[in-house]
C-alpha cells in the first residue's frame, strides 16, 4: 500500500492547485446540512462532517437535465430536428465521497453503460470525473454499508480513498486516475511504514461502529412471484404517503422521465428524476395504472432494490446501506425491516398465518 | 403526554372488542429518534404497538380520506380539526368514525432538534415536559417548550374539537400568543425583498411532494402539478415551476388549513413551508373571521357566499 500523508497546509493548498485543472465539489454546510457543492476559490470541503443530506449523485446525473434543443421555425432549416445539447465535460473532482455512495456509481453504471446502450451523458460525466473518497470513521446509527456490499473503508468506485487521523489526513491511490489527482494537488510526502497498522486499526474500529446488520443471504433464493404476493406489503405500506424522498435522496436510483417544453417556437428536451412511488410513474395513456395501489409501489421500490436486480446482475443489493431513506422517510419506512422481512420470508408459513388470523 | 399510552390502548382494544370500529389509526414507535410511524392496527396484539410522546407530529386525518369501514382515530386538536374538515369536505362519514381525542401540549421539531447538534442524535427520551437528547458523547436536557414545532408554539387548539372519548384531560390553551408573527415580518418586506425571501426560503425543494402528501387537504385525484393536459406547470427544478408549486398548492388550501405542520415536519430538505399557509390564514381569519375544521356544521369561506363578504377587491 502506497500512502502518502497530507498536513493540513498542503491538504489546503492541495485542494486549491486541484482547482485549476478540475471543478472541484464537496460537502459544505448549506443552512443545517452538509451538501456536496462546486467549491468556490478559497472553500474547503468539510471532512468532518457525518454524511450529506442528499448524495452526490447529481452531480454526475443532475435531477433536471436539457438533452436536445429544437426549432418550431419553419423558416429555418434546423425546423423540427432535435440537436444533441453540447456534452463535453471538463474534469471534475468529487471531495469527501463516502465508500457507500461511491459504490453507488457503479451500480448505477449497470444501467446507463451496457453494451446494448450506453447514455452518453451520464458516461461522459462520469469518465470525466475523479472520485476522491473520504473513509468513514464513525458510522450514523441508520448505516449498514457492511450488510450492502462495502464498508466504513470500501474502495470500490473511487479513484483516491482519503482517511483522517484526527488532523492528519493519508491519501491511498486507488486507480491511474487517482494517481494523476493526488499528482496535481502536489501531495507528495509519502507516510511513514508504521501508519499502515494504524490504518488498520481505525478500519476495524469504524466497521464496529456499524450497528446495524441486514442479512440479505436469501433474497437470491426467494420464488419471485411468491414475494411479490407476500402478505406483508399492505401493512408496511400502510404509512406510506407516496412522497419521492427516498428515491430522491438515494444514490443507486436512476429512473428518469422526459419531458419537452416549448417557448414559442423554440423548445427543449430535457429529462428530470422520475420515482416510482408516484402514482403518474406508471399512468398509461390509457387511463390505466398498473401499480394503482401505493402497497405496489411500495412493493416495486424494494423488489427492485432487493430482488429484481439481485437477479438480473447477481451483483448483490441495489443499496449501497447509506441509510438516507431511512433517516428522511417523513413517515418511517426503514428498508433493514423490510430487507429482513424479504429475506426471511417463507411463503408456506405465511400462508397459514394468514390464514389463522 | 407519554401517559395516554396505556388509555389509547385500553380505549383501541375495547372499541374494537365491541365492534364499534373495524381499524384503529396512531402512532408506533419508530425505528429511528422523533419519527413515529402511522399505524393501523386491527387486533388487540396491533393495538399493544400504539404509542403516544411527542414525535406524533404528522396528521392521522391523511390516513382516513375516502376510507371505508369503520375506524377509531387518535386525534390531536389539529388532527381533530382535519377530521372536521374532512367531514365536511365529504371524504368520510363522521358514522364512519370513532374519534379518541388527545389533548396536546405540543410535538418537538426534529428538524430544530437535529440542527442544535453536530453529532448524529442516537436516542431522544421524554419525562413530562423534559426532552433528554443524546448521542456519542453527549446528553443534554431541555424543557420540551424550546423544541416544539414552530405551528406548535402559536397552536390555540390543542384540545380536540371533536371526539368520542378521551384519552386525558383536556388541557389549558395558550392564550396571547402572536399567531401571525411570520407573516407579519414578510408582509412588511418590500417586494424584492419578498421575491429574495422566497427565492432562498424554496432553493432546497427537490419537488419530491413530501408536503403535499402528507396533507391531510391534498387528495385531488390528479394534482395540478400532475395534469399533462394542459400542463400547467413544468416538471423540471426550474425555479418558477418550483415557486408555482408551491403558491398554488398553498392558495389550494386556503381556508382550510389547520395550521397542523405535517408539511414541515414531512420535507426531508427543512423547508418552511407554512410560511406560505400561514398567510393565507391570517387573510381568512382578517377578511372572514373564520378559522378551519372548528365546526361541523360551518361551511369554510370559500366555498360559501353571503351578501356581507369583504368586497373591496372589486373595483
Amino acid at each position: 500500500m502506497k500512502l502518502i500523508k497530507i498536513d493540513q497546509q498542503s491538504w489546503n493548498t492541495g485542494i486549491e492547485k486541484a482547482k485549476s485543472a478540475y471543478r472541484v465539489f464537496g460537502p459544505v454546510k448549506e443552512k443545517n446540512d452538509h451538501e456536496f457543492k462546486l467549491l468556490e476559490p478559497n472553500e474547503m470541503p468539510d471532512v468532518h462532517c457525518q454524511n450529506t443530506r442528499l448524495s452526490p449523485k447529481s452531480i454526475i446525473y443532475p435531477q433536471s437535465q436539457i438533452m436536445f434543443t429544437y426549432s418550431l421555425d419553419e423558416s429555418k432549416e434546423d425546423c423540427r430536428i432535435m440537436k444533441e445539447v453540447e456534452n463535453v465535460k471538463s474534469p471534475m473532482a468529487i471531495i469527501g465521497v463516502r465508500p457507500c455512495d461511491a459504490l453507488a456509481f457503479p451500480i448505477v453504471r449497470k444501467n446507463f453503460d451496457t453494451p446494448e446502450y450506453q447514455d452518453t451523458y451520464w458516461i461522459k460525466a462520469y469518465e470525466a470525473t475523479t472520485f476522491v473518497g473520504l473513509a468513514c470513521n464513525n458510522a450514523c446509527g441508520t448505516c449498514f454499508c457492511t450488510s450492502a456490499g462495502t464498508g466504513p473503508f470500501g474502495e470500490e468506485g473511487l479513484d483516491v480513498l482519503i482517511i483522517a487521523d484526527g488532523d492528519d489526513l493519508y491519501a491511498k491511490p486507488i486507480t491511474p486516475k487517482g494517481e494523476s489527482f493526488i499528482q496535481t494537488a502536489g501531495w507528495t510526502m509519502k507516510a511513514e511504514a508504521s501508519i499502515e497498522s494504524r490504518i488498520e486499526e481505525l478500519k476495524t474500529s469504524a466497521e464496529s461502529s456499524v450497528t446495524s446488520s441486514v442479512p440479505t443471504d436469501q433474497l437470491k433464493n426467494k420464488t419471485t412471484l411468491e414475494l411479490y404476493d407476500a402478505p406483508f406489503w399492505e401493512q408496511e405500506a400502510f404509512s406510506c404517503i407516496n412522497c419521492g424522498t427516498c428515491t430522491y435522496v438515494c444514490p443507486t436510483c436512476w429512473c428518469f422521465d422526459v419531458q419537452d417544453e416549448t417557448h414559442g417556437k423554440s423548445g427543449i428536451r430535457m429529462r428530470n428524476w422520475d420515482s416510482c412511488m408516484f402514482p403518474l410513474f406508471t399512468n398509461h395513456a390509457s387511463g390505466h395504472n398498473p401499480r394503482n395501489a401505493k402497497h405496489e409501489r411500495l412493493r416495486q421500490r424494494f423488489m427492485h432494490k432487493l430482488k429484481y436486480y439481485v437477479d438480473k446482475y447477481d451483483n448483490g443489493i441495489q443499496c449501497v446501506g447509506c441509510g438516507r431513506c431511512i433517516r428522511l422517510c417523513p413517515v418511517n419506512i426503514d428498508i433493514r425491516k423490510i430487507c429482513d422481512k424479504m429475506n426471511n420470508f417463507d411463503a408456506d408459513s405465511c400462508v397459514c398465518e394468514a390464514t389463522s388470523s | 403526554m407519554t401517559e395516554y399510552t396505556d388509555k389509547i390502548k385500553e380505549i383501541s382494544k375495547r372499541v374494537l372488542a365491541e365492534g364499534r370500529v373495524e381499524m384503529v389509526i396512531g402512532f408506533r414507535k419508530g425505528s429511528v429518534p422523533m419519527m413515529n410511524q402511522p399505524h393501523l392496527a386491527t387486533s388487540a396484539e396491533s393495538v399493544d404497538e400504539l404509542v403516544w410522546d411527542s414525535n406524533c407530529g404528522l396528521n392521522l386525518a391523511n390516513y382516513i380520506t375516502d376510507k371505508k369501514g369503520t375506524i377509531g382515530i387518535i386525534a390531536k386538536g389539529c388532527d381533530s380539526r382535519n377530521i372536521v374538515t374532512h367531514v365536511i369536505e365529504n371524504k368520510i362519514k363522521r358514522d364512519q368514525l370513532y374519534i379518541i381525542g388527545v389533548p396536546c401540549t405540543g410535538m418537538i421539531d426534529h428538524h430544530k432538534i437535529n440542527a442544535m447538534f453536530d453529532s448524529e442524535i442516537l436516542t431522544v427520551e421524554e419525562s413530562g415536559d423534559q426532552i433528554t437528547i443524546s448521542g456519542n458523547g453527549f446528553s443534554e436536557t431541555k424543557d420540551k417548550q424550546e423544541l416544539l414545532q414552530e405551528n406548535c408554539t402559536v397552536c390555540t387548539h390543542r384540545n380536540p374539537v371533536e371526539y368520542d372519548e378521551l384519552a386525558g384531560n383536556l388541557v389549558e390553551e395558550q392564550k396571547n400568543v402572536d399567531q401571525y408573527a411570520s407573516v407579519t415580518k414578510v408582509e412588511s418586506l418590500s417586494a424584492d425583498e419578498k421575491w429574495n425571501y422566497f427565492e432562498d426560503l424554496l432553493s432546497p425543494c427537490i419537488r419530491c411532494y413530501a408536503c403535499r402528501n402528507a396533507c391531510p387537504l391534498c387528495y385531488c385525484p390528479t394534482c395540478f402539478v400532475d395534469e399533462s393536459r394542459p400542463q400547467w406547470v413544468g416538471k423540471s427544478q426550474d425555479p418558477t415551476d418550483v415557486k408555482t408549486f408551491h403558491l398554488l398548492r398553498a392558495y389550494h388550501c386556503a381556508g382550510r388549513c389547520t395550521d397542523c405542520g405535517a408539511c414541515e415536519r414531512a420535507c426531508p430538505m427543512g423547508i418552511k413551508i407554512r410560511e406560505f399557509t400561514k398567510k393565507l390564514n391570517k387573510d381568512c381569519q382578517e377578511l372572514y373571521g373564520w378559522e378551519a375544521g372548528l365546526s361541523l356544521d360551518e361551511r369554510p369561506p370559500l366555498d360559501t357566499f353571503k351578501t356581507d363578504d369583504p368586497d373591496e377587491f372589486i373595483k
